[in-house]
């Protein structure tokens, strides 16, 4: 989400609207989506409050459960989200400047309640480094390092994204997905590539996830990326995940 | 007029929602005279068993919800935390429960190596154990669960459902007038949906 729109981007940048976030929810509930994620894109950049009307508005309107995230830093952020009927809220540049909030949102909360986002993005030397800021900040820190830590203040889930990947419906960063998954117990969601079916596949099985999650994947159609909400019927999914 | 339980827990917007989705109108209230004159009630909840039962203390509705439920036997729906507060009691806290179910929550406890997590935070399926009007029938039928503890029913003809996770336990109880469900239908789409128009048509 960016000023209250839904956009995509690709790499992180360039976001293009595609629609209104209650609009989408509907049509997500008629989908039957396992669960869905709203991260405001700008929010730590530019230092706004979560859009409690428009959490609120979501809660009520969705039929599955839903995270929310974007400018998290403040643990009263966290218990209004909550309260607001959000089932879970990430943490995502917070998590690195401030590790003592999401120890104490997990103390508060719970772990379920509070996943961490990591961005990753590979530097210049082509080595994988993870990034904050809505990805313009480097932390210098690889991500299996940074996840270990992570983990140890008691998050719940890592929602892992490739931004070298993001909107490129390229597939998947399968090793970045294993190193990830390898290295902590806590369940790892992936996002960043997915461009068809078999790209959740492998992602599962190969890359070792405990979950998918894709967004250019299900809101655009074709090579000219026209705006078209799809996602899978139930026995597809199913299908894709039975062997 | 359906009434939704409010004691500061629970999703009551979503829930409100998607009664409206099905075109059924209802009042979210903790006031004891729109209480009784309502013909449902539904209780939500989401949080920890002793604040759901102090609070259903502190906003003076444990006597009208007795009342309606025991003696009205006014159908009524527990929702997670609000069909655990229906037991005797729970190992998550020290109050009494409403005790309108015999029986008492116990916490999951898993080996570590297990793999499982607590809480038990996912879509699940549920088998029915006892035939009844609430749960629709679909393939693929599936519900959204969040939950530490698990309602062991004293008597077994109080079971409706049951899921696994690790091992058997109960996601579903119904006595007379009293029906609760585990998970949360109001995050279950099509499948909550279904519930809810079951709990409003045939009951």
């Amino acid at each position: 989400m960016r000023s209250n729109g839904l956009v995509k981007t690709i790499k992180f940048k360039n976001p293009v609207y595609v629609g209104d976030p209650i609009n989408a929810v509907k049509i997500f509930n008629e989908k039957e989506v396992d669960e869905l994620i709203f991260l405001d894109i700008d929010a730590t950049r530019n230092r706004t409050e979560p859009s409690y009307h428009i959490i609120k508005n979501i809660a009520s309107e969705c039929f599955m459960p839903f995270c929310y995230g974007g400018g998290i830093n403040r643990l009263d952020q966290i218990e209004k989200i909550i309260e607001l009927g959000t089932e879970k809220v990430c943490i995502n540049s917070a998590a690195y400047l401030q590790p003592e909030l999401v120890k104490e949102a997990v103390g508060k909360f719970g772990s379920s309640t509070i996943v961490v986002a990591i961005d990753v993005k590979k530097n210049t030397f082509g080595k994988y480094r993870v990034y904050i800021n809505g990805g313009t900040k480097d932390t210098k820190l690889h991500p299996v390092e940074y996840v270990k830590r992570i983990e140890s203040l008691g998050a719940g889930e890592i929602f892992l994204n490739s931004i070298d990947l993001d909107g490129t419906m390229a597939g998947y960063d399968l090793d970045l997905i294993q190193m990830v998954s390898g290295t902590v117990s806590i369940p790892v969601i992936v996002c960043g590539g997915a461009g068809n079916l078999q790209h959740f596949k492998e992602a599962i099985t190969i890359g070792g996830a405990s979950a998918v999650s894709a967004g250019s994947f299900f809101v655009f159609q074709g090579k000219r990326r026209a705006v078209l909400i799809t996602y899978p019927e139930y026995n597809v999914i199913k299908d894709i995940f039975s062997d | 007029m359906i009434a939704i339980i409010d004691y500061g827990l629970g999703n009551l917007g979503s829930i409100q929602n998607m009664l409206n989705r099905i075109g059924v109108s209802s009042l979210i209230t903790s006031k004891t005279e729109e209480i009784k004159n309502a013909d449902k009630l539904i209780l939500p909840g989401v949080g920890a068993f002793d604040v759901g039962m102090k609070n259903l203390n502190d906003f003076g509705l444990l006597d009208i919800l007795n009342d309606r439920v025991l003696n009205d036997r006014v159908p009524v729906l527990g929702i997670c935390l609000g069909m655990q507060l229906m037991a005797d009691s729970s190992e998550e806290g020290f109050r009494t429960g409403l005790g309108w179910i015999k029986g008492s929550c116990l916490r999951f406890k898993f080996e570590n190596g297990s793999g499982l997590k607590v809480p038990h935070m996912e879509w699940n399926e549920i088998t029915i154990t006892k035939p009844n009007k609430l749960i629709g029938e679909f393939e693929d039928q599936r519900f959204y669960f969040v939950h530490s503890y698990h309602l062991k029913c004293a008597e077994n003809e109080d079971v409706m459902a049951e899921s696994i996770y690790g091992f058997k336990f109960t996601s579903a109880v119904s006595k007379d007038n009293i029906l609760g469900v585990q998970f949360h239908p109001e995050k279950s789409h099509k499948y909550g949906m279904q519930l809810l128009k079951n709990f409003i048509e045939k009951y």
